[in-house]
């Protein structure tokens, strides 16, 4: 199923309205639009995020990638006055929907930031238990070392910080402190995965090494990127989303969304070419 | 690669987003619970006793909206409801004495604000009367020629550590004894001062001079600390724009980068003034008490305005309420006085900045 | 330094620029280089004077002075309740002051966070007579009156509640609470400071993971803030055991050494010792309260060297 653009580009996709309780982890993104207090920053996003596969979001700087994708977790509304109208259905349950509570929700939308945020005081057997410790009361000491070793090779680090487990998150390169962020995030077991441009601070090989990373977490999450980089979304996702703005203080939108090969070989919209093409962005 | 093997089991249930939440009703009820609680404390004794009151409210709110919280909510909801109710109280029960400070300065305070009480000394006065015009003289003098000693000493040595001592050992030096300067009790560099004048003119010396110099000494730091602070924020292409201009380094300092520090500096001085203007311990050892205005400050000794308020209320005399009137009327002066001195630098801080830095 | 390439407008000879502008230098820099030396004489010469002063302390002969002790027997029961009530009221303090700083840092809403914090600075200025006539007119008849009485009688099986407790109210109990709420508002402020500083990054990380606030805040906030809070809290004690004014009005001092707080006789601090003595001492006497000035000088000394050592060295998690 494609969302097609039939109209001019201040207009956006519409797509099936029924929420469907399809397969797992599918996500729906119904009529969403995001709020900085009275500032309209993203308007209109209807989509569908098939499960356990990649989904690229790219457009040019400021177009509302990343409060969306902030939007799926309910992190959005960390800063005051932030707020959505709209649904997103994750198994058919929305989470936006009354008696929800975010906490819960970030425990199964987890997320991957920009730059790699270890927890600098803690070891990094403790920054892979972080977030599972704070969800169950007692781990004891062999289930703990279990899921370390498991999240850790999870993410293609165990080999590399096996015999290290206790020295600080911080002393790893930035490359494996980025791995580290992502075995922390899937030692909670979420569904689905955020990743807020994830390799835009790293060096080529341990991009390349992140990319490979996605390639086999794939198989058990869906996972969401935003990335600046065209060539990474060309490379690591089977989904990809055009955001775009028309101008400072206007929101952003979504133009097209497609399976990747079609958005960069043959997309439908003229901004969509012209940014694909490099004639902007 | 899943994990789903061994998968310890959750406090809450995996799948479900939703939770049960505490909503505003049940949490007004909770607060609306602990007050009358709080006033049952004292409610046997017929008069309100407000300390009381407010101790038993927090802790029951604390405890109530613990237990209350983690039944609706679980565990971990409540013990967060419970950290905010603890912060909160915190905030509550300091907020307790220092409000009753001032209200008590107020109220009290207010009882001798008159015209003789500004106009008149203590000089032949045992009972009711007498003012704090020769205290007020005192502290003007004393604290003037404290800020004329330290202004100088202050500036110039932020001078050397900002643009002349950069990285030296010297400089290092200089700054961790700037720091240790700053930990000096109060009293301690009053003994200094009353040491430093015995050892030059003799035993027994009470005088304005010395207590500025005891002054001197707790001002100085404070000031080199800020006003070091604020040259290093001039940026260095104002420096070096001046230099092309082949303008010599001192003339650089003076016409270009002082003007551009001086809002911070004289903040920096107003709120070293406020600092010590109310030391007493100091000027008790070197200044002593006079009934009477003493204009000198090199010979005799001086009534300060802190020393005015320890003394009218330690040793008030016949009747002892005239005593501790005045000492009251005092504080209030010497806060009004401090609160004065802060908010001059915060106006100056906002006003003086030029425009377009930072 | 100087580039005269082209000499500024107005100007025509170099020359007498680069003299005037060579003395003018030198003589600025000079000040400025003696003002640096001076700082060192300075506190040098306040090591010295003290001593100086508190020499003939050491060599008198025991009868010459008030009471005939040694020195030794003189300081150590000040000494003594100099640290017993700064620890008091560090202990007091401490909690609650970062409490208040978290409540300002992360609980208030935006608006009124920023005017609080001006609050608290304003606090900090408050003079120390005021604190004390405040302790001795209103806080010692309340703690009197409800909590001395409740405390002897129910947890009076405590050598610090054996009573009898005061009725004046003038007890080491009430001095250290003053003196929490005195040295409380350096310590917050120095605690909002650090909690403010606290990367978002890190804040974020830890609610994406699914945490409350509070759990954030252990998890991200509280370990990056920790060295500055230990630092802030090494300055109030440094503060608390220099004060003299709040004790000397409140305490009611005795000569003994005892734990016991809620009772008249308490041992007096250093500081409020000299301050209730100098006034009418002379000779001997004079140089004997000098000299437990030097000792105090030295104690404070040692805890705000510590303060540094751990602020400058303690900064975990500065990275990321």
């Amino acid at each position: 199923m494609t969302d097609r653009v039939d109209t001019p580009q201040t207009d956006v996709a519409v797509s099936s309205t029924v929420p469907e309780t399809g397969p797992d982890n599918r996500i729906v993104v119904e009529n969403l639009n995001i709020y900085y207090s009275d500032f309209l920053a993203v308007k209109d996003v209807d989509m569908v995020i098939e499960p356990r596969s990649v989904t690229a979001l790219i457009g040019p700087s400021g177009c509302g990638k990343s409060t969306f994708i902030r939007s799926l977790n309910r992190m959005h509304e960390v800063i005051d006055g932030a707020h959505v109208k709209g649904s997103v259905y994750v198994d058919g349950e929305d989470l936006y929907g009354p008696g929800v509570d975010p906490v819960a929700v970030r425990r199964k939308v987890g997320m991957v930031f920009q730059r790699p945020n270890p927890f600098p005081t803690m070891s990094i057997a403790d920054n892979v238990l972080a977030g599972k410790r704070l969800n169950s009361k007692r781990i004891n000491k062999s289930d703990a070392e279990d899921l370390v070793e498991k999240s850790l090779r999870g993410a293609n680090l165990w080999e590399e910080v096996k015999d290290r487990l206790d020295k600080p998150g911080s002393g790893l390169s930035g490359g494996q402190q980025q791995r580290l962020c992502i075995a922390r995030a899937i030692a909670v077991e979420p569904e689905i995965l955020l990743m807020d441009e994830p390799c835009s601070a790293l060096d080529p090989i341990s991009t390349l090494a992140i990319e490979q990373l996605m390639n086999e977490l794939k198989s058990t999450y869906t996972i969401v990127i935003v990335t600046h980089n065209m060539q990474q979304a060309a490379r690591v996702s089977s989904r990809t989303a055009f955001f775009t703005i028309d101008g400072t203080g206007q929101p952003g939108y979504v133009v097209e969304m497609d399976d990747t090969d079609v958005m960069f070989s043959n997309p439908k919209q003229q901004s969509t070419i012209d940014y694909v093409t490099g004639r902007f962005g | 690669m899943t994990l789903t093997e061994e998968r310890p089991a959750p406090a809450d249930t995996a799948s479900s987003i939703t939770a049960d939440r505490l909503g505003r009703g049940p949490q007004l009820a909770v607060v609306f619970a602990a007050v009358v609680l709080g006033a049952l404390s004292w409610a046997a004794e017929g008069q309100p006793n407000w300390a009381r009151w407010i101790i038993v409210s927090l802790v029951a709110y604390c405890v109530g909206i613990y237990v209350v919280s983690r039944w609706v909510e679980g565990p971990r909801r409540g013990l967060d409801r419970f950290m905010a109710a603890i912060v909160t109280s915190a905030f509550l029960l300091v907020a307790m004495p220092l409000m009753s400070l001032v209200w008590t300065v107020i109220e009290r305070g207010t009882n001798r604000f008159d015209t003789e009480f500004f106009t008149e000394t203590m000089r032949g006065v045992v009972g009711e009367g007498g003012g704090i015009y020769h205290a007020v003289v005192g502290t003007l003098i004393v604290t003037g020629l404290a800020t004329v000693m330290s202004v100088p000493f202050g500036l110039f040595t932020a001078i050397y550590l900002a643009e002349y001592g950069h990285g030296t050992r010297l400089a290092k030096a200089i700054q961790s004894m700037v720091d240790v300067m700053t930990g000096i009790p109060s009293i301690v560099a009053g003994l200094f001062a009353y040491a430093f004048f015995e050892l030059l003119f003799g035993p027994g010396t009470r005088s304005g001079i010395a207590g500025a110099v005891a002054l001197t000494v707790l001002m100085t730091p404070v000031i080199v600390r800020s006003a070091e602070e604020m040259l290093r924020l001039v940026p260095n292409e104002l420096r070096e724009a001046s230099y092309a201009l082949g303008v010599p380094k001192w003339k650089t300092i003076v016409k270009v980068v002082l003007p551009t520090a001086i809002a911070g500096i004289i903040t920096g001085v107003v709120l070293a003034i406020a600092r010590v203007i109310g030391e007493t311990a100091p000027l008790l050892v070197t200044v002593g008490l006079a009934q009477g205005v003493n204009w000198n400050p090199f010979d005799g000794r001086m009534t300060t305005l802190p020393v005015y308020t320890y003394y009218q209320y330690v040793q008030p005399g016949i009747p002892p309420e005239a005593g501790q009137d005045r000492a009251w009327s005092a504080a209030l002066v010497l806060i009004i006085i401090v609160m004065a001195l802060f908010t001059a630098a915060r106006i100056l801080s906002t006003v003086l900045k030029p425009k377009g830095l930072r | 330094m100087t580039i005269t390439d082209s000499p500024p407008s107005g100007d025509t000879a170099a020359a007498p620029t680069e003299k005037t502008s060579k003395l003018g230098d030198r003589v600025f820099s000079g000040i400025s280089l003696g003002a640096g030396i001076l700082i060192l004489v300075t506190l040098a010469a306040v090591a010295l004077f003290l001593f100086v002063e508190a020499w003939p302390t050491f060599g008198a002969d025991v009868s010459e002075f008030d009471g005939s002790d040694t020195f030794l027997q003189y300081v150590a029961p000040l000494l003594f309740g100099t640290i017993w009530a700064a620890f008091l009221a560090l202990l007091l303090a401490l909690p609650l002051a970062v409490a208040v700083a978290l409540f300002v840092s992360h609980y208030a809403p935006k608006r009124v966070a920023q005017s609080l914090g001006y609050f608290i600075d304003l606090l900090a200025a408050i003079p120390s007579v005021v604190f004390g006539i405040w302790g001795i007119a209103v806080l010692a008849p309340i703690l009197s009156r409800s909590v001395y009485p409740w405390l002897e009688d129910n947890l009076g099986f405590l050598p610090f509640f054996a009573g009898p407790a005061s009725t004046s109210g003038r007890t080491m109990m009430t001095a250290a609470v003053v003196l929490a709420v005195m040295i409380l508002p350096i310590i917050t402020a120095i605690s909002r400071e650090v909690f403010l500083q606290t990367p978002r990054l890190h804040e974020e990380a830890s609610l994406a993971l699914g945490a409350t606030k509070w759990e954030m805040i252990k998890q991200a906030v509280l370990p990056y803030g920790r060295s500055g809070v230990i630092s802030g809290a090494m300055l109030g004690l440094g503060r608390a055991l220099g004060e003299t004014m709040a004790v000397a009005i409140i305490l009611s001092p005795a000569d003994i050494i005892t734990v016991n707080v809620i009772s008249n006789q308490n041992p007096n601090t250093i500081a409020s010792n000299i301050a209730l003595k100098f006034p009418e001492s002379s000779g001997l006497e004079v140089n004997r309260l000098i000299a437990t000035g030097l000792v105090l000088f030295f104690v404070t000394f040692l805890v705000n060297a510590l303060a540094r050592r751990v602020a400058n060295t303690g900064f975990s998690g500065a990275d990321g």
